[in-house]
């Protein structure tokens, strides 16, 4: 697996907001077809760093670097990034009054097939293309005529997401807490628009609170993110067993770590 | 895409915002500047008018002369420089206007040609399907299409100078009946000098069968467009009219001050939409016309219902109140309006809803958008008279500012006499969101289209106002009005 | 204009006896004031005056007005006219007339003096008139020739004693008279003060109290003040408030009208200091012939301010109740957040309200939202209530109470609270409704 060619490196990341540090030193780094999880407690910076890597204005490197293949992205306006592969679930997914899902899903993918050289996609190739992923998220058809995200309910929205990130196929998925707020046939939806998404090119990055999804997705490495630094990494077990142990087991073993 | 533009085919003109200003080279039947009562006679002989509209143009142009240059408003929210009325052309008519054209070949060719040029093909009437156009050029209508197909239904719609001709007395019962000429400055001198305009009338229970157009353009130059519309429906009948307006280039302003009428008896609906294009001058406030407008519908019969969509992109300086006198009871009146201002515009807009009958209904939905240095300010006034009981209005405005350097105001002035009303005022400011701006950028959609996206979303509800063809077009509008706006 | 000239010209006598009466100090600054007023007299114009686009000064400017002097008046006549509690410092006017018999001494924490005396603090002289423009506002300009006695009350830095200073402008309603009441609060850094204004009384013939106030909310400092008027329907009452808030600084003011003939309170606050605020809310309620405008503007000049406006009325009777509010928000107040509100409830078919609730904004980084509704009761609420077996005129009272109640709810001072809810709610009309 490590022969893979290296997609993404984040070098000794600091972000600070409006003077409060909150990435202290993020080092991390995924391979084409890897699947990472960063788990951690609640304000522990997890969405910090996914909003970082896809230049979410408002966050401040303070130092580090971020690597895209091969690239540095810290200058790159956050639509060169996503044309470039980089594709964001949102947490909290943005509602657009009076933006219609349609215009606004056939838009986003004409600027990336536009930036690859490719033709934009006629409406009939576009609209079989939605039809194809919709099947796949089981969203509502009547979803897509209406605003984006407006008025959806939570699992509507992150369902938007998954949508989004099957018709835009991208290098580098990061889905924060996409699995949040949930119930089991939703999650079992999601995960499996995310393992057909899948594939040796491709990578992700899962960030969550809860081990749950990871029954889905299993992840190559699991690192746990406590106050804006990863404190311990591991594989698929390691969840398990902060699942069974609860994060006050890390942030001890952090202690003992600095002390000795 | 080419052929649903109907007033904003490119030009040629590329090294221009404005796509729309070339000028069209006719030679025309032209006034000499100035307006005494001569000008007046002139205007009404040249019409071939009958004795009483020459009085009433005399009486108007008295009323005008005697309250002075004071007179005109000073409560709006614009500035500009005191218009010189004694320079002002007040008649411009082309040439092969001086008859009337009969039918489109009898129209000047060039004239024809002028407005292909415009993307108003009067020849063609496949691209324009379903959509009847009265062609304005300067003060003079030179075109009305679809004539057979509206004689079929009864329904009249000419240029006003006909109707005068041929419908006298529909016109002197209605015109001035809800714009007396002592109205405001701007309605008085229209109502000494109007030289043209659209008149329509749908007979009872006629649903008009094609959606009516007039398009208007002023092309002389230093001269003003003083055009009147008059639009009655009858009991229980239909109408759904539209309005389009562009002008060329100029270094100087140019005054259009338009009245529009409307009157709905019994049952009747008149859904009256404008896509207000005029030249807004350029990038440092040069040039650009002042639109000072009257537009007033009279809700006059029991269910009567007048409904006004308008999206203002053009003009120097907008001072327009599209209002709605609900009398009948369980009338109704709508207003739903985009006002988007760029580097000098000046607009201030809105309406007033006066409810009189009891059961009224009025609804204000109004988006305004500044950009550059602009200035854009909602007026709008609500008045729920004793009568009116259990009157119901909903307003709602919202702003939204593209830099630091434009301003966004709104000015509701709410009168409530009726301890049965119920009104509610719901107005917000804002810039565009970032959140939002952020969520299309990670999609890989760029920053100005992007803000295009959000910003049509935000008009969206007013779009959808408006005929199909009219809505694609004020997208484009939109979207060139907004370029340069971001980064 | 010929009858605004003819308006100042009737004062001049009273000018000139005034001046030799008055401190020194105060005689520049007097006939600045009366050149103005003689110039630009009162606003009896409203055609293209959108400041008195509802209100007409006219039956206010046309009497001609003597200065109101002192009459007998015994304490307890006082007390019942306006709040009143021992442990306040109360400060008492007849007439216009500092009654230093009636006040509390002067808390040594505390500066309160009066504007006629002698011993007037000269380093806050350069205070007064200092953010109340009155040249092109023929009321203000009045009071600024005529003001005799007032109160200065400045606050020292840091002083946090929670102190209530209670002014009560008692009008003995001696037909045709007039007074001038003047009012000056500078609050120092960090410090805090509540300060009530009271303006009551009246009688059965025309009176007009024209007061002005200046308020200066200090560098962190916040100021908490209350107006509250109930006058005759004879009475007409014209009252200034200017406030400028300095960085840090917060203005909370609470605002009651229970009727004058014709009222108005015109307040105008600067929020002129970096994360400064102001919080304006207010209560009318009018009836019979009487006429409330209240003119209240919001100048947002410093970036992360808020500011929030919300004003309710009850309109009874053939009364009429006018709202005009304004929030400015200049191209340097960016991240401002501002809210404003009028609403109104008419319960008579001859009431009227008109409101004017605008914005003007010149910062594109801001949030401001304003609203407003008029109506009557809302009639699913009665319903709701009736099913819940509570009968039609306690439904209504509970409604009208609980629309009045949410402004009352929000004074702090406990005893002033009280006498509001007994003031205003027991005076509520409640059956006025038929479903
Ligand atoms: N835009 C922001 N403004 C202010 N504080 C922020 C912002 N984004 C994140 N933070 C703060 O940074 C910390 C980490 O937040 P976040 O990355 O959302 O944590 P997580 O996703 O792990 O719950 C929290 O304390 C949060 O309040
Ligand atoms: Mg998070």
């Amino acid at each position: 697996m490590s022969k893979s060619d290296k997609l993404i490196e984040v070098k000794d990341l600091r972000v600070s907001v409006e003077e409060t540090e909150i990435l202290k030193g993020i080092n991390l780094s995924i391979h084409e077809g890897e699947v990472h999880a960063i788990m951690g407690p609640n304000g522990s910076g997890k969405s910090t760093l996914a909003n970082v890597i896809a230049g979410r204005p408002g966050y401040s490197v303070t130092g580090g670097d971020i690597v895209y293949k091969g690239q540095s992205l810290l200058e790159v306006e956050p639509e060169i990034r996503a044309r470039s592969g980089i594709f964001l679930a949102f947490q909290y997914p943005v509602e657009l009054p009076g933006v219609r899902t349609w215009q606004f899903l056939k838009s986003a993918i004409d600027a990336v097939r536009k930036e690859n050289g490719e033709d934009e996609l006629s409406v009939r190739e576009f609209d079989q293309l939605l039809e194809e992923k919709r099947n796949l998220v089981e969203m509502d058809p009547d979803l897509v005529k209406r605003s984006v995200n407006e008025g959806f309910s939570g699992g509507e929205k992150k369902r938007n997401e998954i949508l989004q990130l099957a018709l835009l196929d991208p290098s580098l998925a990061l889905l924060d807490e996409t699995d949040s707020g949930l119930d089991i046939d939703a999650l079992r939806i999601v995960s499996h628009g995310v393992n057909v998404f899948k594939s040796p090119e491709k990578s992700v990055l899962i960030v969550t609170h809860y081990q749950r999804i990871l029954d889905y997705i299993t992840p190559d490495f699991v690192h746990v993110l406590v106050d804006g630094r990863i404190v311990r990494s591991g594989d698929s077990k390691l969840a398990l067993e902060l699942e069974e142990k609860g994060y006050e087991w890390v942030r001890e073993s952090v202690g003992e770590e600095v002390n000795s | 895409m080419a052929d649903q533009k109907v007033i904003s085919r490119q030009t040629g003109v590329e090294d221009s915002q404005y796509k729309w200003g070339f000028e069209l080279d006719i030679e025309s039947d032209v006034a000499p500047k100035g307006l005494n009562e001569d000008i007046v006679r002139f205007i009404s002989a040249k019409k071939k008018e009958p004795e009483w509209l020459l009085e009433w143009r005399l009486k108007a142009f008295r009323h005008w002369t005697d309250q002075g240059d004071e007179a005109a408003p000073k409560w709006a929210q614009v500035n500009f420089e005191e218009i010189d009325f004694q320079d002002i052309i007040y008649y411009a008519a082309p040439k092969s206007g001086d008859d009337a054209p009969k039918s489109l070949d009898e129209v000047d060719p060039e004239l024809l040609e002028a407005f292909d040029k415009l993307g108003i093909p009067l020849e063609e009437q496949k691209k324009l399907s379903g959509v009847a156009v009265d062609a304005v050029l300067d003060s003079v209508s030179v075109a009305t299409t679809y004539q057979d197909m509206l004689k079929e239904a009864g329904v009249i719609f000419c240029p006003i100078s006909e109707a005068v001709q041929k419908y006298p007395e529909l016109v002197q019962k209605y015109l001035g009946s809800v714009v007396p000429y002592s109205d405001n400055f701007y309605a008085t001198l229209n109502s000494a000098v109007f030289s043209d305009g659209s008149f329509c009338y749908v007979p009872p229970g006629v649903r008009c069968p094609i959606e009516l157009m007039t398009y208007f353009r002023i092309n002389v130059a230093d001269s003003g467009q003083f055009e009147r519309t008059l639009i009655i429906a009858d009991e229980g009948s239909y109408v759904s009219y539209l309005e389009g307006c562009t002008a060329p280039m100029r270094k100087s302003h140019q005054l259009h001050a338009a009245v529009v009428e409307l009157v709905a008896l019994k049952d009747a609906e008149i859904k009256y939409s404008t896509l207000q294009n005029w030249y807004p001058g350029d990038k440092n406030g040069e040039g650009g016309v002042f639109n000072f407008v009257t537009k007033r519908g009279a809700a006059r019969g029991e269910n009567s219902k007048i409904s006004w969509t308008q999206v203002e992109t053009g003009s120097a300086i907008t001072w327009k109140y599209p209002s709605v006198i609900l009398q009948g009871d369980n009338s109704v009146g709508e207003f739903y309006s985009v006002a988007l201002v760029n580097n000098y515009q000046q607009a201030d807009t809105g309406t007033k809803m006066i409810h009189v009958g009891k059961n009224t209904k009025s609804t204000i939905i109004a988006k305004g958008i500044s950009a550059g240095k602009a200035e854009n300010t909602y007026r709008g006034q609500v008045s729920i008279l004793p009568g009116a009981d259990n009157a119901r209005n909903f307003t709602q405005c919202d702003s939204l500012l593209i830099g630091d350097e434009c301003g966004a105001h709104t000015v509701p002035y709410i009168e409530v006499r009726n301890p049965t009303a119920q009104m509610g005022h719901e107005a917000t400011t804002s810039k565009v969101n970032d959140d939002q701006l952020f969520y299309l950028q990670q999609r890989g959609i760029d920053l100005e289209e992007s803000n295009y996206m959000i910003i049509n979303g935000f008009c969206r509800g007013i779009f959808k106002e408006l005929p199909f063809e009219f809505a694609m077009e004020a997208s484009q509008l939109l979207r060139v009005s907004l370029e340069g706006t971001v980064g | 204009m010929q009858d605004t000239i003819t308006i100042a010209d009737q004062y001049q006598e009273d000018f000139q006896d005034l001046c030799a009466t008055l401190p020194e100090w105060s005689s520049e600054f007097r006939n600045e004031a009366m050149l103005i007023f003689k110039q630009i007299g009162l606003p009896v114009h409203r055609k293209g005056n959108e400041k008195w686009k509802y209100t007409s000064a006219r039956p206010i400017a046309e009497p001609q007005y003597s200065l109101a002097t002192f009459e007998e008046v015994d304490l307890d006549t006082i007390k019942k006219a306006a709040p009143w509690h021992d442990s306040w410092l109360n400060v008492v006017f007849v007439n216009g007339q500092y009654q230093g018999t009636f006040s509390s001494d002067t808390s040594p924490a505390i500066q309160v003096s009066n504007i006629a005396s002698d011993d007037f603090p000269q380093d806050i002289v350069e205070s007064i008139g200092g953010i109340m423009d009155y040249s092109d506002d023929g009321f203000a300009a009045w009071n600024s020739a005529f003001m005799s006695d007032g109160s200065i009350i400045s606050v020292p830095d840091g002083e946090n004693s929670g102190l209530v200073i209670n002014l009560i402008f008692f009008n003995q309603g001696v037909p045709g008279t007039v007074n001038h009441p003047r009012v000056l609060v500078t609050s120092g850094k960090k410090s805090s003060v509540n300060v009530i204004e009271n303006y009551v009384g009246g009688g059965e013939d025309n009176t007009l109290t024209n007061s002005v106030s200046e308020i200066y909310v200090g560098e962190g400092s916040t100021v908490n003040h209350y107006r509250l008027m109930s006058e005759t329907d004879h009475t007409y009452d014209v009252g200034y408030g200017r406030v400028k808030i300095g960085t840090g600084g917060r203005f909370n003011s609470r605002a009651f009208f229970r009727g004058s003939g014709i009222g108005r309170y015109d307040l105008n606050v600067l929020v002129d200091g970096e994360n400064a605020s102001c919080d304006l809310q207010g209560l009318y309620f009018t009836s019979g012939n009487q006429h409330m405008d209240n003119f209240i503007n919001i100048d947002h000049l410093k970036p992360h301010c808020q500011s929030n406006l919300f004003y309710k009325g009850i309109l009874d009777g053939k009364s009429r109740a006018v709202f005009g509010g304004t929030v400015l928000v200049r191209k340097e107040a960016q991240k401002t957040d501002s809210i404003q509100s009028d609403k109104n409830l008419i319960l008579s078919p001859d009431a009227e309200v008109d409101s004017k609730p605008a914005l003007f904004i010149y910062a594109d980084d801001v949030k401001c939202a304003h609203g407003a509704t008029a109506g009557n009761i809302d009639a699913d609420t009665v319903f709701y209530m009736r099913s819940r077996g509570v009968d039609l005129e306690t439904a209504s009272r509970l409604i009208i109470y609980g629309f009045a109640g949410e402004v009352i709810d929000k004074v702090e001072i406990e005893e002033l609270r009280a006498y509001l809810e007994e003031a205003f709610l027991t005076s509520l009309p409640s059956h006025r409704f038929e479903f």
